[in-house]
């Protein structure tokens, strides 16, 4: 009696349903189940499953294991009284928090109805006067170099011999910062295989490099983070180039923490902590509190590397055109700007939910910004941050990203169903988690067809994107916003877009 | 769809409008009536060291407006009416033009290198801040003559059989993108850049935004105009060739920049794909260029609008359409179509005794 009165609360949104004429009681479904929401029982002399109405998160795993085809996750929602404001998750959240009194956790990006910019923009197309290109069957090319470039000829011919070499993409896709810790090796496996066979670039976030990825380093990104995890002179030497991280879409301004009892024998070696312990990153870096700091660190990164490019990272927020700037001057090849809406093993949802601003708006800011102080070409941009599809992506470029990085889109290639429960470390799918058992879900060969696949499928659409507007080499797509127009859009709105509404 | 001709003399050879006029008249169903316009060098020899500045103005207050801010900023040693042939064309702008020299002090007092970025940056002001009244023509010994009309029209306006020039251009427009109206017509110029286009440019966007990082203004509500600005982007403030310039207006295909073995070039390709991205042209496009140093045209890598090229000892013709090479020479010695993407240059020898040497025929 007492423990329904001290554990109000809401149960699951979700709910497995079982077509129990068509099930064979093989309990795949309660295997499969992470969360523990399924349960077999014998009932009649049958084993049949039932599901325990508490932890269902619609990661749709058992729905699609299912040999029988026997199950549909459902919504289930407690019909709560309709409140323009109280509504469910302010309930449930409330309930938690007090049953709990911690921070909420919460995984992938923001969910919230901030508005999708990129849904607000549509492509022109031509018509009569200019013909479109036909992909199939005329050259349309993507290649791409980032890094710091010279203003003209004359500049490159008088460089000194220090400059950075440029990197060269095959189309301008990177893989997103993603840990082997928040994600397995599986996964960044995969990632690696593609970003070499594509001829991208992938990153490795701020777990290290494992030894077995040692091979695929020439196209990685390596992360110097708060926490200098994995960072070792050998480090420093074999990357492709490196990202200092400042700041996360997910989390703009506070810091991360992998508990202990992820920190495995692989997460510990590579991450050069002791087994067990709590790797903590910092919310800032405590060698950097203002941009000069920032400078030391992008110069010695520089110095012990032998001048490869180097990238930092920042969260899209207020100020961060000026930010954008000063980072540039700072010495910055590579800016990589990181949205409201870009995802996260692990943030609290306050902050997820609450800081930041849509990387539509910082894109179009940052890009204006350092081409009105002319350093534009001093660094490249990449943009990270909710991007679902190539049209995402070509929108990005049109607005200035030299390239466009794929993070959430990975894991959903991979089987994620957006449950947002990547926090939990029990990932049904295996991929945000390293639990052995569960990571074996995730075979890297299969992960890697389907990146493969996707990076292919988006690289055809991009393509298409350009021909139908007549343009057969991105650069001629990048920054031209001519190409963008928006709708159901303010005026001030526009303006920062540096747009143009439709019908205009 | 527009109609492009063109004629230069190596030797600078000077003659009036009337072979151009041939060849851009043969080519009316290429325009729509709604533009047209001629770019002539050598026309001003009495005045070769000064800008030339040709203005157009809606009214006389803009005019006098105008006037104050160029004597304020350039001595200015002659100015007078454009002479104008008013019953061709009723309904025109106010037009003028003024031979100038930068004011030293100011000169020297300003951020500017040298007197052409100082014209450049005062056109580029006066341009921007005026709303009825803007520069067309800034080189020096040269001018351009534009308007709504059809050539024929224009030519007559404007008494092109009074003009001398080695070099002509001339332009039959059909706009489809941006209004017909008296600046939006071509050639474009800037300095001694002119340009008549054919095409559409679907890297306008950039191309616009790239060249606002060096302080040029678009305002003439059309695409081509980038064209003249590049140009002196490149070939005068970084001091590329032609040749290069051609290369970062028209790049081969990143296939190919990256494929050719050998080193320099190849290098060299590959670094102006690199730094000049945003100044890459993208559309069909058939564009006639003319500067001090010669003149010259660029295809689109699909060559998607027409250009021809004749040749006749010292002379060399460009067009549209064959036919208009024959109209304006009929003994042409050869006839080349250049390909999708190649360049075709013709140099003026350099400056000699020549200088005022005027045409013996028509």
């Amino acid at each position: 009696m007492t423990l329904a009165m001290t554990t109000p609360g809401l149960r699951s949104h979700f709910r497995p349903q079982f077509d129990r004429e068509c099930c064979d009681g093989c309990g795949q479904c309660a295997e499969e189940c992470s969360f523990n929401e399924i349960r077999m029982e014998t009932r009649a002399g049958k084993k049949l499953p039932f599901a325990n109405g508490r932890s269902c998160g619609a990661c749709h795993r058992c729905e699609l294991i299912c040999p029988r085809g026997a199950i549909r996750i459902a919504e289930d929602k407690m019909a709560l009284r309709r409140h323009g404001v109280w509504q469910t998750d302010a309930v449930n959240r409330v309930h938690l928090q007090a049953a709990s009194g911690a921070v909420a956790l919460t995984g992938l990006g923001a969910d919230t109805g901030v508005p999708v910019y990129f849904d607000r923009l549509l492509f022109n197309a031509c018509q009569v006067t200019n013909p479109s290109i036909d992909p199939q069957r005329e050259v349309m090319e993507t290649v791409t170099y980032l890094g710091r470039k010279a203003r003209s000829l004359e500049e490159l011919d008088n460089q000194s011999g220090d400059g950075c070499s440029l990197i060269r993409l095959n189309t301008p896709l990177v893989f997103a910062p993603m840990s082997y810790g928040s994600i397995n090796l599986n996964l960044q496996l995969a990632m690696a295989r593609v970003a070499r066979k594509k001829g991208l670039l992938w990153y490795s976030g701020e777990g290290g490099l494992h030894r077995d990825l040692y091979p695929y380093s020439d196209c990685v990104v390596l992360q110097v983070a708060s926490g200098r995890f994995g960072v070792s002179h050998e480090y420093l030497q074999v990357g492709r180039a490196y990202q200092i991280k400042i700041g996360q879409g997910a989390k703009p301004g506070i810091g991360g923490h992998l508990p202990g009892e992820k920190v495995l024998p692989g997460i510990s070696e590579t991450r050069m902590i002791p087994l067990g312990s709590d790797a903590i990153s910092p919310a800032p870096q405590h060698d950097i509190y203002s941009i000069e700091d920032l400078r030391l660190l992008i110069y010695a990164i520089k110095e012990a590397s032998g001048y490869k490019p180097v990238c930092v990272k920042i969260a899209a927020v207020h100020n961060v055109a000026a930010i954008a700037s000063g980072v540039v001057r700072a010495g910055a090849d590579m800016l990589y700007l990181d949205g409201y809406r870009g995802g996260s093993g692990a943030t609290p949802a306050v902050v997820r939910d609450n800081v930041g601003i849509p990387l539509e708006l910082a894109l179009a800011a940052v890009d204006q910004r350092l081409r009105d102080e002319r350093i534009r070409h001093q660094a490249s941009i990449i943009a990270a941050g909710g991007v679902r599809s190539s049209g995402d992506v070509m929108k990005a470029i049109a607005l200035g990203a030299d390239a466009v990085a794929m993070g959430s889109a990975c894991l959903v290639a991979c089987g994620c169903h957006v449950c947002q429960r990547c926090n939990s470390g029990k990932c049904p799918w295996g991929i945000t988690t390293n639990d052995e058992k569960l990571a074996a879900r995730l075979d890297p060969a299969w992960a890697e067809e389907r990146l493969s696949n996707l990076v292919d499928g988006w690289h055809h659409e991009m393509q298409e994107i350009m021909g139908l507007n007549g343009i057969y080499d991105i650069g001629s797509f990048r920054g031209n916003r001519l190409i963008l127009r928006g709708v159901g859009l303010s005026d001030r709105e526009l303006s920062v877009l540096g747009i143009k509404h439709a019908g205009e | 769809m527009c109609g492009i001709a063109g004629l230069i003399n190596q030797k600078r050879i000077r003659e009036n409008g009337k072979r151009i006029k041939k060849g851009i008249i043969l080519q009316n169903d290429r325009g729509s009536g709604l533009g047209a316009g001629f770019a002539a060098y050598g026309i001003y020899p009495e005045f070769a060291d000064l800008y030339a500045l040709h203005l157009m103005s809606a009214d006389a207050q803009s005019l006098a407006e105008a006037q104050k801010i160029l004597e304020e900023h350039f001595f200015v040693h002659a100015a007078e009416d454009i002479p104008v042939w008013e019953h061709i064309i009723a309904e025109h702008p106010l037009l003028r033009r003024y031979f100038v020299e930068p004011r030293s002090y100011r000169l020297a007092q300003s951020v500017c290198e040298n007197a052409d970025d100082y014209t450049i940056e005062k056109v580029m002001a006066l341009n921007s801040t005026l709303e009825h009244a803007f520069i067309f023509s800034s080189g020096k010994n040269m001018g351009v003559f534009k308007g709504v009309g059809t050539p024929q029209d224009i030519y007559d306006f404007y008494c092109l059989d009074n003009y001398k020039a080695y070099c002509w251009l001339a332009h039959n427009r059909f706009p489809t993108n941006t209004p017909g109206w008296w600046g939006g017509a071509h050639p474009f110029n800037l300095l001694s850049y002119s340009i008549v286009h054919n095409g559409e440019i679907s890297s306008y966007g950039i191309n616009q935004r790239y060249l606002e990082g060096f302080g040029y203004a678009c305002r003439m509500q059309t695409d081509s105009e980038v064209v003249a600005y590049l140009l002196d982007l490149l070939i005068r403030r970084h001091r590329l060739s032609i040749e290069e310039a051609t290369h970062v207006l028209a790049p081969p295909y990143w296939s190919s920049a990256e494929g050719i073995t050998e080193g320099t070039v190849r290098d060299n390709l590959v670094a102006l794909k690199i730094i000049y991205e945003s100044a890459m042209l993208n559309g069909p496009f058939a564009i006639l260029a003319a500067c001090t140093e010669g003149l010259f045209s660029i295809t689109d890598n699909t060559k998607l609008r027409p250009m021809t090229v004749g040749h006749a000892g010292d002379y060399s013709y460009f067009a549209s359409e064959v036919s208009a090479l024959y109209e304006m020479d009929e003994n042409l010695l050869t006839v080349t179509t250049p390909r999708a993407g190649q360049p075709c240059i013709v140099r003026l020898e350099a400056e000699a005794a020549s200088h005022y040497a005027e045409a013996a025929v028509q």
